[in-house]
């Protein structure tokens, strides 16, 4: 049983790790929206793994549910016509890639080495199997520990909707129609003769 | 569960995705890869909560709600963040963060 546990972590992690390297280093940036989709499945897989189930749910739904498919409407509303390069150039790019290596290196890895973690063995003290709270607990917390700060997360949540709402609002006087497939094709049909002659025989 | 993965592995897959989530937000032109990035580190920093409230404190439910709080915040971030985009991309007809400079000196 613990092999088994320790492959599908394996497993989870190899997922994790590559879809992020994925998200970071593709070159088209709805490539690397759906990689952060899989990403997210990972960890939400992962969760799973940690007996979070509720946040397991949670996760999918917020985030390949919600955040994922707002950052892919992002990406059709700002699509940019000319085909730029993703990543920074030169010495911006060694910089970033020296300072997130040695991050992990020189600093988080030796510091999580090397820290007594003091884990609880998994047994209560009479044999008892351990107690790993639910949904059902997280629930009564947030309506009784923790009902303050649950409404302030609403309101929270209201004010960035609006804000949201309020910042990317446009005027209907300086509404740029926005062309159909099928307008575009005209345009472009009428364009072409003018710049470039057409092939013969079309 | 706890005694078939040591808590160090979790947490060194957690700091692996925080610093790719790092690197994606420095590096990247795109605001929208930016934003990407961010978002793998918000959930690198989930994973960590999880799994020392699975690992130290699986009986109490701080560490949980705490994770659900930071998803909330992360999804309040991402719409506005992704509507400030757009605003910015109806200015200059950009997403490249290197061409939005006018604040530059």
């Amino acid at each position: 049983m613990p092999t088994v546990i320790q492959i599908v972590f394996g497993l989870i992690s190899a997922l994790i790790i590559g879809a992020a390297m994925m998200v970071v280093l593709a070159r088209n940036v709805i490539h690397a929206a759906l990689w952060l989709i899989a990403c997210f499945f990972g960890v939400g897989a992962l969760y799973l793994l940690l007996e979070a189930e509720f946040l397991a749910v949670v996760q999918v739904l917020i985030y390949v549910g919600a955040i994922s498919i707002l950052i892919l409407f992002a990406i059709m509303l700002t699509r940019e016509l000319e085909g730029a390069r993703q990543l920074a150039r030169g010495w911006r790019l060694w910089l970033g890639g020296a300072i997130c290596a040695l991050l992990f290196a020189g600093v988080l890895v030796p510091t999580l080495a090397g820290h007594p973690w003091n884990v609880p063995p998994p047994l209560g003290p009479a044999g008892t199997p351990e107690v790993v709270i639910g949904a059902a607990d997280l629930g009564r917390g947030f309506v009784f520990q923790y009902l303050l700060q649950f409404q302030v997360a609403g309101v929270l949540l209201t004010v960035a909707l609006i804000g949201a709402i309020v910042i990317a609002y446009e005027e209907r006087g300086r509404r740029r129609r926005v062309l159909t497939l099928a307008e575009e094709h005209e345009l472009r049909k009428r364009q072409e003769p003018a710049t470039a002659e057409p092939p013969a025989g079309d | 569960m706890t005694n078939a993965i040591p808590l160090e592995a979790v947490l060194v897959v957690a700091a692996a995705l925080f610093c790719i989530g790092l690197f994606g937000a420095l590096s990247r032109r795109n605001l929208v890869g930016v934003l990407m990035g961010v978002e793998l580190m918000l959930n690198a920093v989930n994973i960590n909560l999880v799994a020392i409230w699975r690992y130290l404190e699986p009986g109490f439910i701080t560490g949980q709600t705490f994770a659900i709080f930071v998803i909330t915040v992360a999804a309040a971030e991402a719409a506005v963040g992704l509507a400030m985009i757009i605003a910015v991309y109806r200015g200059w007809l950009t997403v490249n963060a290197d061409k939005v400079d006018s604040l530059k000196g």
